[in-house]
């Protein structure tokens, strides 16, 4: 009785450190499928109802709902094509954010209907702004040798 | 939409997200009391389809958009139901965090639905 239990127990010792990791990477991956189920049905309305209102902007939110549903599925798998693709995409969400949040202040004219990004992701308690980093700082830590 | 039966809603996912990710928190595997709360969150959300379908009969119509509204209605309902499949094939604490953080993403959701039935011009 006491010889698999205590395989187990050690077992258990070893991984844990790894283990807590990947576990706050679950809610991590769980936000992003959330702000990809967003991003999407939010894009998702806008072509249906008024597209031709603001083909820049609205093309702009399929895009980066795209981008979420990508990096969602890179961070659930594993494997090195799937971890630069998970950098890739986190990355694009990042400079996405920056760059469309700085030009939506510096000149609104150019975004007056709303994207994912603007004003730095605001509409969505600025979720879109800290997501990536969060993302890029879980990469981080496991690097494919450790992954 | 029937605005007190929305905040009770309301209410009770952000108590169950609360809860659940207390739970979680404190190391909790997902139990019948997390899911029961993940369960009652998605019950309430059936409940509010069949008034979004009945009300309009009623007179009490949207004032925004219904493609908006009907599809923030469909995205939360399949919220939960994802959170519990997770929970089901991975029984960590983590787990217990997400179905919590499925319920308070609800809670938002349900939020914006009453400002699209209710309040337009935001």
């Amino acid at each position: 009785m006491t010889g698999p239990q205590n395989d187990a127990d050690v077992k258990t010792a070893v991984d844990a450190p790894t283990r807590r990791v990947t576990g706050i990477g679950r809610v991590l991956i769980a936000v992003y499928g959330l702000l990809a189920l967003a991003a999407t049905g939010r894009s998702f309305v806008q072509i249906a109802e008024s597209f031709a209102d603001a083909p820049l902007s609205y093309s702009l939110s399929a895009l980066a709902a795209v981008v979420y549903i990508v990096a969602t599925i890179a961070l659930v798998r594993s494997g090195r094509g799937w971890y630069r693709v998970a950098w890739i995409t986190i990355g694009f969400e990042l400079l996405g954010v920056l760059v469309i949040g700085t030009l939506s202040l510096v000149d609104p004219a150019l975004f007056q209907h709303k994207t994912v990004w603007s004003v730095f992701g605001r509409g969505y308690g600025f979720v879109p702004l800290v997501l990536p980093l969060l993302g890029m700082w879980w990469l981080a830590r496991r690097a494919p040798g450790r992954a | 939409m029937i605005e007190w039966f929305t905040w009770a809603q309301v209410a009770v996912a952000v108590g169950g997200g609360l809860l659940c990710i207390a739970l979680g928190l404190l190391g909790r595997k997902p139990t019948d009391l997390s899911m029961g709360a993940a369960a009652l969150v998605e019950l309430l959300l059936l409940a509010q389809l069949v008034v979004a379908i009945v009300a309009p009969f009623t007179g009490n119509t949207a004032s925004g958009s219904l493609l908006e509204f009907y599809t923030y209605l469909v995205s939360a309902l399949l919220v939960p139901v994802a959170a519990a499949i997770w929970a089901l094939i991975e029984r960590s604490r983590w787990s217990t965090v997400i179905l919590g953080a499925a319920c308070l993403a609800v809670a938002v959701m349900l939020y914006r639905m009453l400002q699209i039935w209710t309040v337009q011009g935001l």
